[in-house]
């Protein structure tokens, strides 16, 4: 059986931070779901992890949440990104940007490009 | 920062946990319920769709744990677990929790009272400022055999010039009457140079001090206060500066107020409870005159130079006095080797209790020894017992070392409870204990539970708690798992390690508790001793009433001035002495004429005929008496004639002198008619016969026989430190209220004071020595009854241990008095290998207490003998209840419970 990637506690918060931005307050299930379908099922994570996660982001001030009914009608805790959130997530984007660009960079070079 | 803001975090969350968790599992359970309908909506049963939501949400506790142990303090969580754990395993064996706590309270608990009292005495600095640099300089004559023979004022002179010391006060504590109030009082006076408090660094609390530049040479009629005094005498008026006051019928006044924590450092209680300090020159009247050989001031305080050590200021100070012996050969002939010490004012405070307080501080350490052993030993046996639970925790994966932390936790509870109860004991029944403790000791007021002490109690419960809990830990971790698992709890451990180790430590307990009862066993003896010591005189029905008679500065102005003139009202005093009610018979005489009172009266003393050039004259205990003295306190007369009414001033002098003194120094001849001269503050010039010999009595110490004494005539020598002792059925509270009326009848000035009775003071003089004694004596016991428990224990361990073995024994016919013997004799070999074990530390120890011993040798075989005797007999009592059981064992019944 193929290993599915690891996904770093890091990037995984990060998806958490970007799908918040997208779609607006979400509860915990919608955003496993969502990850998971961005993701084209290659990330495949144990979706228990997403909560220690979310309780994380929400000490850290990143989110926050609170009671709201859900598409059916059930009660479910909903998060949204809080204004120190949506900075954290423009920096933490940038600094993914910049080091996607230098691998990438470096993917391209060939031998005979270097001096 | 990062790390401070990620603790913070951390001590958020840590608080938060409970609220979080509950979080976590919520959400999870939501999420699962989700993922479920979602499940059964594809068409999946019920069953399955909830295990495949399972299944993709992965391990819910481990999850959960993980972000614990992320978030929080894992540590303190393990703690917590544990300690909890151990809380349980506490409180379902009561009996065994409460056995140890209990052992640990008392010897936690006792050891910190001990250690109170050390840390009060011993350990903390005198309340001065750089206290170490403070020495108190004493002065022998070793080639005479004088110890402490005091200073003159030329050599305090040369002390101060020498550039040893910043500072020296020549110190001699003395008393005064203070008059002009309701009642003459008579206080405690010092006499000091004007730079005694320049020296000890210490400043009024109002008003100054002394000029430590004064060069008065006699008194500076200005005196400094304590604040004790300000408010008893003064009522703490403020107005008290340049207030005058009549001491001794001389006019001072009054300078300065001490605060109210400045205590006077002396060597008696009298001295440390100083109210009045006055400067001095020493070197005008009323001192005599300043002479190298006039030896008056008792001693001196100093300050050693700034940056100079106590062993350079001693090497300097030898150096000293080699130069001062070459200048002046006749003051200080060779053969009396004079030599000057300079000993740390604490030490010179608390230097005659210190062995006695290191001797408890060592029994009652040894009863918490026993104590420890006592409970590892407890502990070992319910770690054998728990060996199954252990085996399972460790087949389910526990670590050795979370084993070892966990049997850590609950033996470290176990002692920290022993200690807190420990704390709490002391604390309720501190009034009590302080009772116990003789008022003889120094800094008694300073002893308090203060944070040192709690700190020393917490100290002794950790140490407890690793000491005692680490064996059976270790021994627990090791434990061979199968094995275990095996024995199905048939509690046939017998490993042999554990078995060995239980017999070291009751080993250990019995040799410990050997020591101590040896020690208690030798003071008792020596107690006892000195308690039955024959004193040569009859302190029963006696009591004793102090009157001072002032010293004025100026000798013409003294009414009492000569013998004559005192003789008036000491004669008065004896006539209505004899009348008050019960009173049968009447004596004066001199503070040294007080049996047992510690203060030292010697005098130089000249013999007729002989020559001490060399040495200078000897130095012998020296009071004055009146006639009816010696009939009163029920000494013989053994040769020539006792004092009488004709021994007067107009008569030549005339000395009484004991056995003892006859012994030493005529050891041929009839020492009546033999003539001495008595060398005082003013030089004898005329020669004073001894006119009879008296049996020795022990009235200077109840524990040194043959102490050389000359008895005065007081008719014909003055003295201003009078003693009224009368004889008869006496009421202790009256009668000093007469004998103050009758006095005041005569002169008001004069202070009645500090009314005692001989018996009391016989009982005063031992109280030192029957604590030490009541202490270790009760240490003694109390690590008796531990050991003997101890083997106990160990001993119904044994007989649970070998029940099935034994059942076999006897149902193959053994002979059930073959095992009683069997058992016992477990009990004996542990016992004997713990006493011999214990006789070679009790011999060690009792040298080391040779000190305190009196009358019986540190290696007293008597006692030896009867306390190893005593403990095997012990042993043998403790270890018969369960041999006797092990004896009683029905076979059926033993083999039948397997």
């Amino acid at each position: 059986m193929k290993e599915k990637p690891d996904v770093l506690q890091g990037t995984l918060a990060l998806m958490v931070l970007k799908t918040l931005d997208i779609l607006g307050p979400q509860h915990g299930y919608g955003i496993a779901r969502r990850v998971e379908q961005i993701s084209g099922d290659l990330l495949a994570v144990n979706q228990g992890t997403l909560y220690p996660l979310l309780l994380k982001l929400e000490h850290e001030g990143s989110i926050a949440s609170e009671w709201g009914a859900s598409e059916n009608n059930r009660r479910a805790r909903f998060y949204r990104l809080t204004a120190t959130g949506r900075k954290h997530l423009q920096v933490e984007t940038r600094d993914w940007k910049q080091t996607a660009a230098i691998i990438a960079r470096f993917f391209e070079v060939k031998a005979e490009d270097l001096p | 920062m990062r790390f401070l803001r990620r603790f913070l975090a951390r001590l958020k969350n840590f608080a938060t946990r409970r609220q979080d968790d509950k979080r976590l599992r919520e959400e999870m359970e939501e999420h699962l319920a989700w993922q479920t309908a979602e499940n059964l909506r594809a068409g999946m049963t019920a069953a399955e769709a909830r295990r495949q939501a399972v299944l993709k949400f992965g391990a819910r506790e481990a999850i959960r744990e993980q972000y614990h142990s992320e978030q929080g303090f894992p540590f303190i969580e393990t703690l917590l677990q544990d300690t909890r754990y151990a809380l349980r395993m506490l409180a379902r064996s009561p009996g065994f929790a409460a056995a140890a706590i209990l052992t640990m309270a008392l010897g936690i608990g006792a050891t910190t009272a001990i250690f109170s009292v050390v840390d009060a005495t011993l350990l903390q600095p005198l309340s001065y400022p750089k206290p170490d640099q403070l020495v108190r300089i004493e002065d022998d004559l070793p080639g005479v055999d004088a110890r402490d023979v005091g200073l003159s004022v030329p050599e305090l002179k040369d002390l101060q010039r020498s550039g040893i010391f910043q500072y020296v006060s020549g110190d001699w504590s003395s008393s005064a009457n203070l008059t002009g109030s309701s009642q003459p009082l008579r206080v405690a006076l010092k006499m000091v140079a004007p730079n005694y408090f320049a020296m000890l660094d210490v400043r009024p609390q109002l008003g100054r001090t002394f000029d430590p530049h004064d060069e008065t040479p006699g008194f500076t009629l200005e005196v400094v206060i304590s604040d004790g005094l300000w408010k008893r005498a003064f009522g703490g008026n403020p107005q008290i500066l340049g207030k005058s006051l009549r001491l001794d019928n001389d006019e001072y006044h009054v300078v300065g107020v001490m605060p109210a924590g400045f205590r006077d450092e002396g060597k008696t209680s009298e001295e440390r409870s100083t109210d009045l300090w006055a400067a001095a020159g020493f070197a005008a009247v009323p001192f005599p005159p300043p002479v190298r050989n006039s030896r008056f001031t008792p001693g001196a305080i100093a300050r050693i130079a700034p940056g100079m050590t106590l062993a350079a200021a001693q090497s300097r100070m030898d150096a000293l006095v080699a130069s001062l012996e070459k200048q002046y050969p006749t003051d200080y002939p060779i053969q009396s080797a004079w030599r000057v010490r300079l000993v740390p004012l604490k030490e010179s405070v608390v230097g005659n209790v210190r062995q006695s307080l290191l001797l408890l501080l060592g029994a009652v350490g040894l009863v918490l020894l026993i104590g420890y052993v006592n409970v590892a030993n407890l502990l070992l046996a319910r770690a054998s017992a728990r060996g199954r639970e252990i085996a399972v925790r460790q087949a389910l994966g526990a670590g050795r070392k979370r084993l070892v932390r966990q049997f850590l936790t609950e033996s470290l509870l176990l002692s920290l409870l022993g200690g807190v109860a420990g704390i709490a004991v002391l604390f309720c029944t501190k009034r009590f204990l302080l009772e116990l403790i003789p008022d003889s000791l120094p800094r008694l007021s300073d002893v308090s539970i203060n944070w040192s002490v709690l700190l020393f109690a917490l100290f002794l419960s950790v140490a407890a708690g690793l000491l005692f809990g680490l064996a059976p830990a270790l021994q627990a971790s090791r434990l061979n798992l199968t094995d275990k698992l095996k024995a199905e709890g048939r509690g046939t451990t017998g490993s042999g390690e554990q078995a060995r180790t239980r017999r070291v430590l009751v080993v250990t307990e019995f040799a410990l508790s050997l020591v101590l009862t040896i020690a208690a066993g030798l003071l008792l003896r020596s107690f006892w001793d000195v308690f039955n010591v024959g004193l040569g005189f009859n302190p029963q029905n006696v009591m004793a009433v102090r009157i001072r008679l002032a010293v004025p500065n100026d000798p013409k102005t003294d009414i009492y001035g000569t013998a004559a003139q005192e003789a008036v009202l000491l004669r008065e005093m004896l006539r209505w002495g004899r009348t008050l009610p019960g009173v049968e018979e009447a004596a004066v005489g001199n503070i040294g004429s007080v049996p047992l009172n510690h203060d030292r009266n010697l005098n130089g003393l000249i013999f007729e005929g002989r020559d001490f050039r060399g040495s200078g004259p000897p130095l012998v205990e020296a009071s004055t008496v009146s006639p009816g003295y010696f009939h009163l306190l029920g000494i013989p007369l053994l040769h020539g004639r006792l004092f009488t009414d004709q021994d007067n001033e107009n008569v030549p002098e005339v000395a009484i002198v004991n056995d003892a003194f006859a012994r030493a120094w005529w050891p041929n001849d009839n020492p009546v008619g033999k003539r001495v001269k008595l060398s005082g503050l003013s030089a004898a010039t005329s020669w004073t016969t001894v006119v009879g010999v008296i049996a020795d009595a022990r009235t200077e110490s109840l524990e040194e026989a043959d102490v050389p004494e000359i008895y005065k005539c007081l008719f014909q020598r003055r003295d201003d430190e009078l003693v009224l002792f009368l004889r008869g059925r006496l009421d202790p509270a009256a009668t000093p209220e007469e004998v103050r009326r009758q006095v005041h009848s005569i002169n008001p000035e004069l202070p009645v004071f500090g009314a005692i009775t001989l018996p009391g003071v016989v009982s005063g003089s031992l109280s030192q020595r029957r604590f030490s004694m009541e202490m270790v004596l009760i240490f003694a016991l109390a690590a008796l009854l531990l050991a003997a428990l101890g083997i106990y224990g160990t001993i119904s361990y044994l007989v649970n241990e070998r029940t099935h073995e034994i059942g076999i024994r006897l149902a193959l016919g053994a002979n059930r008095t073959k095992i009683l013997g069997m058992i016992l004799r477990q009990g004996l070999d542990l016992a004997i290998a713990g006493t011999a074990v214990g006789l070679a530390g009790a011999l060690v120890v009792s040298h080391l207490m040779a000190g305190v011993l009196y009358g019986v040798k540190p290696t007293d075989p008597v006692t030896f003998a009867g306390v190893a005797i005593l403990l095997v007999c012990i042993a043998l009592l403790a270890c018969y209840i369960p041999a006797r059981r092990a004896m009683r064992i029905d076979p059926m019944a033993a083999l039948r419970c397997e």
